[in-house]
């Protein structure tokens, strides 16, 4: 883990109210895992105050970071703001990654909203395997541009809410789908959305016997491990106890959220 | 005249620290979380997440919220409990070079005299920071720190349970900090360390709720800053102990103010989620503080402030 002064490189609308940032890590950057993040530093005063977690959504051949962020408040309409040359902090790379190790199993990945973030440097690093990429967004201006998404070997299927594109209706709706397409036990899921849509995905996945991977978030302050302030509630074994997504997670077993 | 090495030790109530800056209670874990970035060796001192005799896993989430300056939290005091900490993370903190503070609290007084108890015997802890913010289940859940006889009583039992130095940490969430402040010192506290969190709360607008599943928890950071300070000028000038000053402190003038208000030393916490070398960012502007304005040792600052 390194705090590193990290400068913008480029910072461009993708979408709806949704950015792709790269921050150049300098000439020692850290190598972040697919599903883990940084805390960014966002304001250079008290307000607003705490850094604010961001999954990675990839790396390139520069050590640079890709940050894909959608304005949702205070700090994100700043980060908004930030052209070129701009600098800040970024403490990383934190938390547990998805986990890889799985053979020649067919990978279905479903992306709700923003979710997509770590789910495209996942897929940039779990290539080559049969990927089936389900992209949910609410409206056809909210999809992720396409030159972001992976192609090659990829089943791209889209949904949007209001059916202004591909499918009409929920990201699970073809995930429900693409399920009956493989076999169960020779399939492995990996999620990234809403937190309703996370639990539904890991509910049919834990009916069907299907290994799932999804990647929470949660309001953080540390970031590592100390404060213990962004806890959640997870089913290990017979007692629920409480775990914290940024050290036990973000990633996290499907059957670990599904009481 | 310059001073090229000042010295920035501090001595209170029995402990001397390498340097004022100590990492406060739940902003530090137990001191392995961060350690890839701050060498714990390099500070003051480190006070543990608090303690109680059995472990305790916290309050529902959301737990915290930021607030403008500031950060709302109700962790809900959770913890590993006294014996899982002597197991599993005493080992570790032992073999650092720098003072390890464990902080304590308990449902009732005689908790407190147990929870010190369990800790009397190993070593590697140096000194006890008492929590008297927390709710006394045997009277109705008002804080033991809202009443000096409760707060008194607290630290007497803890003192009959321990020859470490006992840090009596208040809470700013009362009328006169100063008559809570005598009653500690009266009852046998060595040290006192000033302020906790001050109570507050956070209201969606949208969603017409509180933004913390436990409605209200304790503000820390920036916003804060001016509260504390002044409670450690009126505390510090009212008793005869050493006073440690906590509440907002960023930078080396944020602890300096603290220092000059009478403060021997000060803990750093939200801070460290801001910035994590900011412990050590003070530290260092601190020992400049003295190269650029002639001081050849910290502890002339201590209670500076012209009258």
């Amino acid at each position: 883990m390194k705090d590193i002064r990290a400068k913008v490189k480029y910072n461009r609308v993708v979408a709806s109210n949704t950015y792709l940032m790269a921050l150049d890590l300098g000439p020692e950057p850290f190598k972040p895992k697919p599903g883990q993040f940084v805390m960014l530093r966002v304001g250079h005063t008290t307000d607003p105050l705490l850094r604010r977690p961001f999954s990675i959504a990839g790396v390139d051949s520069k050590g640079s970071l890709h940050i894909l962020y959608r304005v949702v408040g205070k700090a994100t309409a700043l980060m908004s703001q930030w052209s070129p040359g701009v600098k800040t902090w970024a403490l990383g790379p934190l938390g547990k990654g998805f986990d890889l190790g799985f053979e020649k199993d067919t990978a279905i990945i479903v992306a709700g909203g923003i979710g997509v973030a770590p789910l495209i440097f996942l897929a940039q690093r779990i290539d080559p395997t049969p990927m089936i990429f389900l992209l949910g967004a609410k409206t056809k201006d909210e999809l992720i541009a396409n030159e972001i998404l992976p192609k090659k070997g990829v089943d791209l299927k889209i949904s949007t809410d209001d059916g202004s594109m591909g499918y009409h209706g929920p990201v699970t709706g073809l995930f429900e789908e693409a399920l009956t397409r493989v076999r169960p036990r020779k399939t492995i899921v990996f999620a990234c959305g809403p937190e309703p849509m996370l639990r539904q995905v890991a509910c049919i996945c834990s009916l069907q016997g299907v290994r799932c991977q999804v990647s929470l978030e949660a309001a953080m302050a540390c970031g590592v491990g100390a404060c213990l302030g962004c806890a959640l509630k997870v089913h290990k074994g017979s007692k629920p106890s409480y775990a914290h997504v940024c050290k036990d997670g973000p990633v996290f077993d499907g059957d670990e959220i599904v009481p | 005249m310059k001073s090229n090495k000042p010295d920035i030790s501090v001595t209170l109530g029995g402990l001397h620290l390498k340097n004022p800056v100590i990492a406060a209670s739940g902003t530090f874990g137990y001191g392995d979380e961060y350690a890839d970035i701050v060498d714990p060796s390099l500070l003051g001192g480190v006070v543990v997440k608090g303690l109680s005799l059995k472990p305790r896993e916290g309050n529902p989430p959301p737990r915290i919220v930021e607030t403008p300056s500031g950060m709302l939290n109700a962790i809900g005091l959770a913890n590993i409990g006294v014996e899982a900490f002597i197991k599993e993370k005493l080992p570790w903190l032992r073999a650092l070079d720098t003072t390890v503070i464990a902080n304590i609290y308990g449902h009732s007084v005689s908790e407190y005299g147990e929870v010190a108890s369990a800790l009397r015997a190993s070593d590697g802890v140096d000194a006890l920071e008492v929590n008297i913010s927390c709710p006394n289940v045997e009277m109705g859940g008002m804080a033991f720190g809202t009443d000096p006889e409760a707060a008194a009583r607290v630290t007497e039992i803890v003192k009959q349970n321990t020859d470490k130095p006992v840090i009596v940490k208040l809470s700013p969430n009362v009328t006169d900090i100063v008559q809570i402040a005598k009653a500690v010192e009266a009852a046998g506290a060595d040290i006192i360390s000033l302020i906790n969190t001050l109570t507050g709360m956070a209201i969606d607008v949208r969603a017409r709720r509180a933004r913390l599943a436990n409605i209200y928890g304790g503000l820390s950071g920036p916003a804060i800053r001016p509260v504390a300070v002044y409670m450690v000028y009126q505390v510090a000038r009212s008793v005869n102990l050493p006073v440690i000053g906590i509440g907002g402190i960023m930078e080396a003038v944020d602890a300096l103010e603290f220092m000059i208000a009478g403060a021997t030393a000060v803990q750093v916490g939200t801070a460290s989620f801001v910035n994590p070398q900011a412990m050590l960012d003070i530290i260092d502007g601190l020992r400049q503080y003295c190269s650029e304005n002639g001081i050849s040792g910290l502890a002339e600052v201590v209670g500076s402030l012209e009258a």
